[in-house]
């Protein structure tokens, strides 16, 4: 394989005229401003590496399913606390019903004070019933007052079809928005290599979803879409240098000019993927449990999204243009 | 920039101050969603279908009624599927029923069925009717549903329609939905039919030809079947009024109601007609009480007993007063937050959005010094400007719209990033102060746009696909994303002129 030297900065056309004899001043840095490492060349090991962990999840989403919450897989949630340590046995004796079947009954934390009662239904009628049949029997075995309902949800088998319907449509029709406008901005290349970025970070944060056995409701199909929509920046930033970079230089080869635009950006692509990543994990420590999921799937999809863009989304761009060049 | 923040603090005192002082310009907090309020959330699907098959039914009572008073004999009318079937006795009649049907019912019209055979007709509804009633039930349903909301005296309840056939209610602060589901969900169609009696009665057990049996309350209170006529005397579509009023020790509280003019004067036939029979009172195919009709009653005045309590008859009296509901409603969806997890959500919400920002400020202002300070000011500017918006122009905050905000603090430094990068690149290359600083603006511009409006296209993407909360958090997204532009591009470009023409700075902090 030919190795490249990166072209010096200096050596810009451009640049020259306001090139003064000052010292070139210098600043904090996390990442230093003249890397040049070769990203391009390490690619395809690390393409190789996301199909595995891609695979590993799809077959983990296979095996053991997806942990559905109520809005996909339908049902009733009662979420009840007491103000003092309860045995759980007693939350089911109190569930023990003729009108419930498929009770499951979890303590979530704090001292055997709070209980996730989950109830399965099958259709729509018995659904609106539930969350009395259950308030009923809480109230029954507790008396009324001596716990806190802190949430009820309650989700007809219906609600869950259509959610999957509209959240594949709704992620599939971004991702294709987002390469057909960089399409527009750029080329065709860029749009087909971030339109193929973007679905192997929805795959990579589902499979990451599965693994970690993270609830997968209707936040988590809200994160996917943010990140969808938010990943596309970094690639942007550097189609964008790709482009500057092209119309300053005929000279260098593609391979050089994307190994050039990644090192120039990477110093803003990892500062700005690292203050999305400050908030989403403070989202996910500080947030409680009720975005839990949401921040996971938001904090997964920021770090594969950067990841992407450098490993992923450029080696397609090349890929595409060896393509077109032979058929030239 | 210093005007946009003062503006926006003017309208978020009322949400974080204890009190508000009257002369303030601005009184309304931001209000809060469900989630973080407490309250409860319904969804409700229509069956518009049902509706129209509905239609169809009361188009062959009325059809029946008219052929009884034109004396013309029919052996069977009946309804398949959206078809109205009649067997005609004489044959001749045939002309006289077209004739009647062109002119009382023009929302009929003749059904193409083969095998009708002699003395067979078919009647459907016209084309524009059913498309009327696909258009208009869901309305319908939902004005009902908000007369009724009103009447059960919730505070702030939003009712909106969603989709082609569903209808969302929230009910703020209603931590125990039981009554108020029972009072949407009714269908609340009053139906008059007369008890069975004589020979071809039947039995309970055996009704005869014409009968039904109905579930009921019986005299004590608990449970009764009762064998009824099927046809239909009345409907509660002609009632004008209804309240409660305490009825005997036995009786509980009653329930009264007034008819229109019409109605009265239906209800004062029927029961001159048939004085000493028992006229079953019904309730959504449930008989309420059927009493003993002792004398006429021409006042247009009646009165339902069924041994309620208070709530249970001002509930009725609510439904009757507002009208049946044209579909039944099938209940989708339920979610109800109490108060003290609303309240525990709200404090970490802003805890996580303290630690959040806190960080990525210090990070800035460590990393960039002066120009992070610059980007610092904007991003507390954006910040102040998102919620503003949200108080000015009264948006429903969500914990995800929380989150939002959170990620809209991780996502507006980045165009400020972008342009330091480039400012630092420019400098690198020995460009002075000024021209480093409009290089790296310019430069940095064509990125920063395409990048909100990728984030754009999918946050409006994520509206268009979520419903509540999720909603709440596609509005912060692209909410943020327009303040980002107007405070990290344009405002930190104002303070970075001035600071270079009035001091005439030969160096930038980035």
């Amino acid at each position: 394989m030919k190795q490249e030297t990166r072209p010096l900065p200096t050596q810009r056309p451009d640049d020259r005229k306001t090139t003064s004899s000052q010292p070139p001043p210098r600043f904090f840095e996390l990442i230093p401003s003249h890397t040049s490492i070769d990203f391009v060349a390490m690619a395809p090991r690390m393409v190789l590496l996301s199909v595995l962990f891609i695979l590993v999840g799809m077959g983990s989403i296979y095996l053991r399913g997806l942990n559905y919450g109520i809005d996909f897989a339908g049902g009733t949630l009662v979420q009840v606390r007491f103000p003092q340590s309860t045995p759980v046995a007693d939350v089911r004796a109190a569930l023990d019903l003729p009108g419930l079947g498929g009770v499951v009954v979890q303590d979530v934390g704090r001292e055997g004070r709070d209980f996730q009662i989950r109830v399965q239904t099958a259709d729509e009628a018995t659904t609106s019933g539930t969350t009395e049949v259950v308030r009923a029997g809480l109230r029954e075995k507790f008396g009324e007052g001596a716990y806190d309902i802190l949430r009820v949800e309650s989700v007809g088998p219906k609600v869950g079809r259509d959610l999957w319907r509209s959240a594949t449509l709704a992620v599939l029709a971004s991702t294709l928005m987002m390469g057909v406008y960089i399409a527009l901005r750029f080329d065709l290349r860029f749009g087909v290599s971030v339109a193929a970025a973007l679905l192997h970070n929805v795959l990579f944060a589902l499979a990451a979803i599965s693994l970690a056995g993270m609830e997968f409701d209707l936040t988590t199909v809200a994160a996917l879409l943010t990140i969808v929509g938010f990943s596309v920046n970094d690639n942007v930033v550097i189609s964008d240098r790709i482009r500057e970079n092209m119309r300053k230089t005929r000279r260098g080869d593609l391979r050089t000019i994307l190994n050039v635009a990644i090192n120039e950006t990477l110093s803003r692509t990892v500062i700005n993927s690292g203050t999305v990543i400050f908030v989403s994990t403070a989202l996910l420590l500080l947030g409680g449990s009720a975005i839990h999921s949401f921040a996971f799937t938001l904090l997964v999809g920021f770090i594969i999204g950067t990841y992407s863009s450098i490993f992923v989304s450029t080696p397609i761009v090349l890929f595409l243009d060896r393509r077109g060049a032979r058929r030239r | 920039m210093a005007v946009l923040a003062l503006v926006s603090v003017v309208f978020l005192v009322p949400t974080f101050a204890r009190s508000v002082p009257y002369w303030w310009p601005w009184q309304e907090p931001i209000r809060l969603g469900l989630d973080l309020r407490g309250g409860t959330y319904l969804l409700y699907g229509v069956d518009i279908e049902q509706a129209i098959d509905n239609t169809v039914d009361r188009q062959m009572q009325d059809l029946e009624r008219e052929f009884q008073s034109a004396r013309i004999g029919a052996s069977a009318i009946e309804r398949d599927g959206r078809v109205i079937r009649i067997q005609l006795a004489n044959k001749d009649k045939r002309q006289q029923v077209l004739d009647l049907v062109r002119e009382r019912f023009p929302n009929l019209k003749e059904a193409n069925v083969p095998d009708s055979g002699v003395g067979g007709l078919a009647f459907t509804l016209e084309e524009r009717e059913v498309q009327r009633l696909r258009d208009s039930v869901r309305e319908q349903a939902l004005n009902i549903i908000r007369n009724r909301i009103d009447q059960f005296g919730v505070a702030e309840p939003t009712i909106q329609a969603q989709g082609a056939d569903e209808i969302v209610v929230q009910l703020p602060g209603i931590e125990d939905p039981q009554r108020a589901k029972e009072l949407i969900g009714r269908t609340a169609v009053l139906e008059f039919k007369l008890l069975a009696q004589g020979p071809q009665a039947g039995t309970l057990e055996q009704p005869g030809a014409g009968t039904e049996v109905l579930r009921g309350k019986g005299d004590d209170g608990g449970p009764q079947r009762y064998l009824v006529e099927r046809r239909t005397l009345m409907t509660g579509d002609v009632l004008t009024d209804a309240s409660v009023s305490p009825g005997s020790l036995t009786e509980g509280m009653v329930v009264n109601f007034v008819l229109d003019a019409r109605g009265a004067k239906q209800f004062g036939e029927l029961t001159t007609a048939k004085v000493g029979r028992n006229l079953a009172i019904i309730l959504d195919d449930v008989v309420e009480s059927a009493p003993t009709i002792r004398e006429p009653i021409t006042g247009g005045r009646g009165q339902i007993t069924g041994r309620f309590d208070f709530a249970e008859a001002q509930d009725l009296a609510n439904v009757l007063r507002n009208g049946a509901l044209p579909a039944p409603l099938t209940m989708l969806e339920e979610r109800t937050v109490g108060p003290s997890l609303g309240k525990d959500s709200i404090r970490k919400g802003a805890l996580s959005f303290i630690v959040g920002s806190l960080a990525v400020f210090l990070f800035m202002a460590f990393y960039y010094r002066g120009g992070g300070l610059i980007a610092d000011a904007a991003l507390l500017t954006n910040v102040l400007l998102v919620l503003g918006v949200f108080a000015a122009f009264g948006f429903t905050l969500t914990l995800p719209g929380i989150a939002g905000i959170v990620l809209t603090v991780g996502m507006a430094v980045d165009a400020n990033i972008l342009i330091l990068e480039r400012v630092r690149e420019e400098l690198r290359l020995g460009k002075t102060a000024r021209a480093a600083v409009e290089a790296g603006y310019a430069r940095a511009w064509s990125a920063i746009l395409d990048s909100n409006v990728t984030v754009l296209i999918s946050g409006l993407i994520l509206f268009q696909f979520g419903s509540g909360p999720v909603r709440g958090f596609a509005v912060t997204l692209c909410l943020g994303i327009f303040t980002s532009l107007v405070t990290a591009v344009f405002g930190t470009r104002v303070l970075y002129d001035w600071r270079l023409s009035r001091r005439r700075l030969q160096t930038v902090s980035v």
